[in-house]
């Protein structure tokens, strides 16, 4: 594949693309089709049919379009976006096409929820069918790749993502540029490239979306990394409850060895990356990287001490790069608009956007990307719309289960790498979970002790029992039957699991403890001494007990 | 940083030592009579860094490292005790504690055992954390061995000499968390196992009573592991 015959096939098919004066494009990512948004799209296709209107017309299923709450949503070529659509919605939106608009489904889009986004990772996401590789291609897909292949060295596309500042998406938030470096110099007889797409964080659905709604960009992220560190073997790992992303994706991989965009002598360069999926069997720790690696060897998926790190010895002692799904997708916009132009949106130590699941109690939930810096305030009550129901604001919880819960006085700080880290939370793989009054903060932290109790994986001591002995005070507290000592313990515990665990689940495990303790101990507090629930959740779940 | 292959220059606890490059903190610390406690690690298997117990600060470095799996450095200054470490430690023996049912007054390896050594050696006097007093199962199935899961601290040495010294690989871990236990083949009974060559290589490397002889009474069970050494010099040499 040259970059002409690249073009060539971007033409052919945005001119197939202007031949449909209308367009109508419905959401098929799992969030839309839990909500039955195939049968939507059928009977669109159908009404379509019926109509005559195949010619004019044009249905196609397109990924996810944000927000996920108000699904199953479909937007139109005039610009208009409809939600809680259901198949009987189909003549009516049709007839929307040319005349007045279906003003009970309309979805207004000059909210901040829309307005106050910044798409880079998802700017393919609800546009383009994620089953059609020519519609990626004819939105610039597989050009960054084919630059890079034809007109730079491994070495300009490393200085080019060293350049961007893109650091890590799964959480950790390590300089991508340093880590691809150092594979690129490791010494091995065969280097691999893995792409982790074990999201498992509860409430965070980042990576699935960018795999159900956009595939080709993170294998062209992954042929890109491949080509700079010179990897020929690659594996996606992948969880089993993801059917739709790896179907997806196995399509994906299908259209792209067909084209010569991925397998052997890609684009006649000589350069060879084969692409393999691997699936997750559910085991939370597999997305520790030194797991994931023994989980793809076949082995138990337990973490080892590092160093040696994968950049030096991962994959079969091999040396291997490790990145995100949302690090692979950030790459090929990277490689066609230059470093520069993404070291410029963001902070300063934080560069570019990151994708959010916002969830909780928000009036809008669904998934966004907004530019690194933005306040948890503006993430809140702006783009998530406030909190419902009357009810007051009461914390936010960001990066899973490892992360920590914020209250109200940390709203202003912006959502960065450093300074999350420095209020006790993390950034994490982008999980957002916000609280209202009637959450109970020390029920919180039970519920992903729960978690980070049921997910260790037992190798080493602090965390396997270290997780337990927290749970089981935390379930004491809620019970109302805890001493004045055990909050000490729990202190104790908590330093001892951050300190001494092998991997980054234990250490970060006791995080929404000892944020809720920083910022919430009035609550633990009236549970030791009053016996009593301020929020009301835990009372209400002993009577619950009662009645039954 | 000195060339490789050249001797690495380090200190331990301020005393002067060197070291042959790629070797680790703990067995620099053994050869220079520094101790560094540890359960899971045993010399002449593989190392998991899975205890914890062995972990060290080493200057410069913001993480406690374990001492079994981290190589030397040149000029790496590094304290294997201080009250921070040894409250850690204290606190990691007894969470085993808590974990088991570990009652040494009835058990064979009362007075041989890893575990009750190295409470006494760590100052553990107390139990702070509530115990669990999980049920849990005894194998008596093979002829000549037993193992009681109510003992086991999951080190793993047992799925390590059968693995990488006796080559059956008839030990292996199921379950996740605190439900993690030691199983022989695909969770059969001992007994029962084909590739269990009943070499007993397993029962002697086992720091507690959770594997050990038949016939054996309380305190009677004192584990043998000269041969541990002796197979794996003999084998450096072979290769």
């Amino acid at each position: 594949m040259t970059p002409e015959e690249l073009e060539d096939i971007a033409q052919r098919e945005r001119e197939t693309q202007r031949e449909f004066p209308q367009r109508v494009n419905v959401c098929v990512a799992a969030g839309c089709l839990s909500c039955q948004s195939d049968a939507v799209k059928e009977a669109l296709v159908k009404e379509a049919a019926s109509r005559g209107l195949g010619d004019q017309c044009q249905v196609k299923g397109v990924g996810c379009m944000g927000l996920c709450s108000e699904g199953p949503l479909v937007s139109i070529s005039t610009g208009h976006l409809y939600q809680h659509v259901s198949a009987r919605d189909a003549g009516a939106i049709l007839d929307s096409l040319q005349g007045s608009l279906v003003e009970q489904l309309l979805c207004p889009t000059d909210t901040p929820f829309f307005q106050r986004q910044k798409k880079i990772v998802l700017e393919n996401s609800g546009t383009i069918d994620p089953e059609r590789i020519e519609e990626y291609i004819a939105c610039q897909g597989y050009h960054a790749l084919v630059k890079a292949l034809t007109e730079m060295t491994p070495q300009q596309v490393i200085a080019e993502i060293t350049t961007s500042g893109l650091r890590g998406r799964g959480g950790a938030g390590y300089p991508t540029g340093l880590k691809w470096s150092t594979v690129a110099k490791a010494v091995g007889t065969q280097k691999f490239v893995i792409c982790n797409a074990d999201e498992g964080d509860p409430g965070a659905f980042m990576d699935r979306s960018v795999l159900e709604s956009d595939p080709h960009r993170v294998l062209e992220g992954m042929l890109i990394a491949a080509y700079a560190v010179g990897a020929s073997q690659g594996y996606i790992y992948v969880r089993a409850e993801y059917p739709l992303a790896i179907a997806r994706l196995k399509t994906a991989i299908r259209q792209a060895e067909r084209l010569g965009l991925l397998g052997a002598n890609i684009c006649g360069t000589g350069f060879n990356l084969h692409i393999e999926l691997r699936l997750g069997a559910g085991a939370f720790v597999c997305g520790e990287e030194t797991a994931l690696i023994a989980s793809i060897e076949g082995r138990r998926g337990t973490p080892r001490p590092r160093p040696p790190y994968p950049a030096m010895e991962g994959l079969v002692g091999q040396p291997t790069l490790i990145n995100n799904v949302e690090t692979y997708a950030n790459v090929p916009p990277i490689l066609r608009n230059g470093g520069a132009w993404y070291a410029q949106i963001g902070t300063e130590q934080s560069k570019g956007t990151k994708v959010f699941a916002l969830a909780g109690r928000v009036r809008n939930t669904g998934l966004v990307e907004v530019p690194m810096g933005i306040s948890l305030r503006e993430m809140v009550f702006e783009i998530g719309g406030g909190i419902p129901d009357g009810k007051e604001f009461k914390a936010v919880q960001t990066g899973g289960p490892s992360g920590g819960c914020l209250p109200r006085e940390t709203l202003d700080m912006p959502v960065e790498y450093e300074s999350l880290a420095r209020a006790g939370s993390i950034m994490g793989s982008g999980g957002m979970i916000v609280m209202d009054e009637t959450s109970c903060m020390v029920d919180v932290a039970k519920y992903f002790m729960d978690f980070c109790m049921t997910e260790s994986c037992g190798k080493c001591i602090p965390c396997r029992v270290g997780t337990y002995q927290m749970h089981r005070i935390l379930s004491a507290i809620t019970d109302m039957s805890a001493a004045a000592q055990d909050l000490k313990l729990l202190e104790e515990l908590c330093d001892l699991v951050k300190h001494t665990s092998l991997c980054g689940l234990g250490q970060s495990a006791p995080n929404p403890v000892l944020s809720t303790l920083k910022y919430f101990l009035e609550e633990y507090q009236a549970h030791v001494h009053e016996h009593k629930c301020p929020a009301g959740a835990c009372g209400v779940k002993m009577l619950e007990k009662v009645d039954a | 940083m000195s060339a490789t292959g050249a001797v690495r220059t380090l200190k331990i606890d301020g005393r002067d030592c060197s070291a042959r490059p790629q070797a680790t903190i703990l067995e620099v610390a053994r050869e220079n009579k520094i101790f560094i406690p540890r359960l899971c690690q045993l010399e002449g298997l593989s190392t998991v860094g899975a205890c914890r117990l062995c972990l060290v600060e080493v200057k410069g470095s913001n993480k406690l490292l374990p001492a079994c799996t981290t190589t030397v450095d040149e000029g790496m200054e590094i304290t294997t005790s201080s009250e921070e470490l040894a409250s850690y430690r204290r606190m990691i023996v007894e969470l085993l504690f808590t974990e088991g049912n570990h009652i040494c007054s009835v058990c064979v390896s009362n007075g041989h055992c890893e575990l009750q050594t190295m409470a006494q050696r760590l100052g553990v006097t107390h139990i702070h954390l509530p115990y669990r007093y999980p049920k849990k199962q005894v194998d008596a199935s093979h002829e000549r061995f037993v193992l009681d899961h109510n003992r086991c601290v999951l080190c793993t040495r047992c799925v390590r000499v059968c693995d990488e010294i006796e080559g059956a690989h008839t030990w292996d871990l199921m379950g996740r968390g605190i439900d993690s236990k030691v199983i022989t083949d695909l969770n059969q009974p001992w007994g029962s196992s084909e590739s269990c060559t009943s070499c007993g290589k397993c029962v002697q490397v086992c720091p507690t009573g959770a594997l050990f002889e038949k016939g054996r009474s309380v305190a009677e069970m004192e584990k043998r592991r000269q041969f541990l050494p002796y197979l794996t010099l003999m084998r450096g040499e072979r290769t």
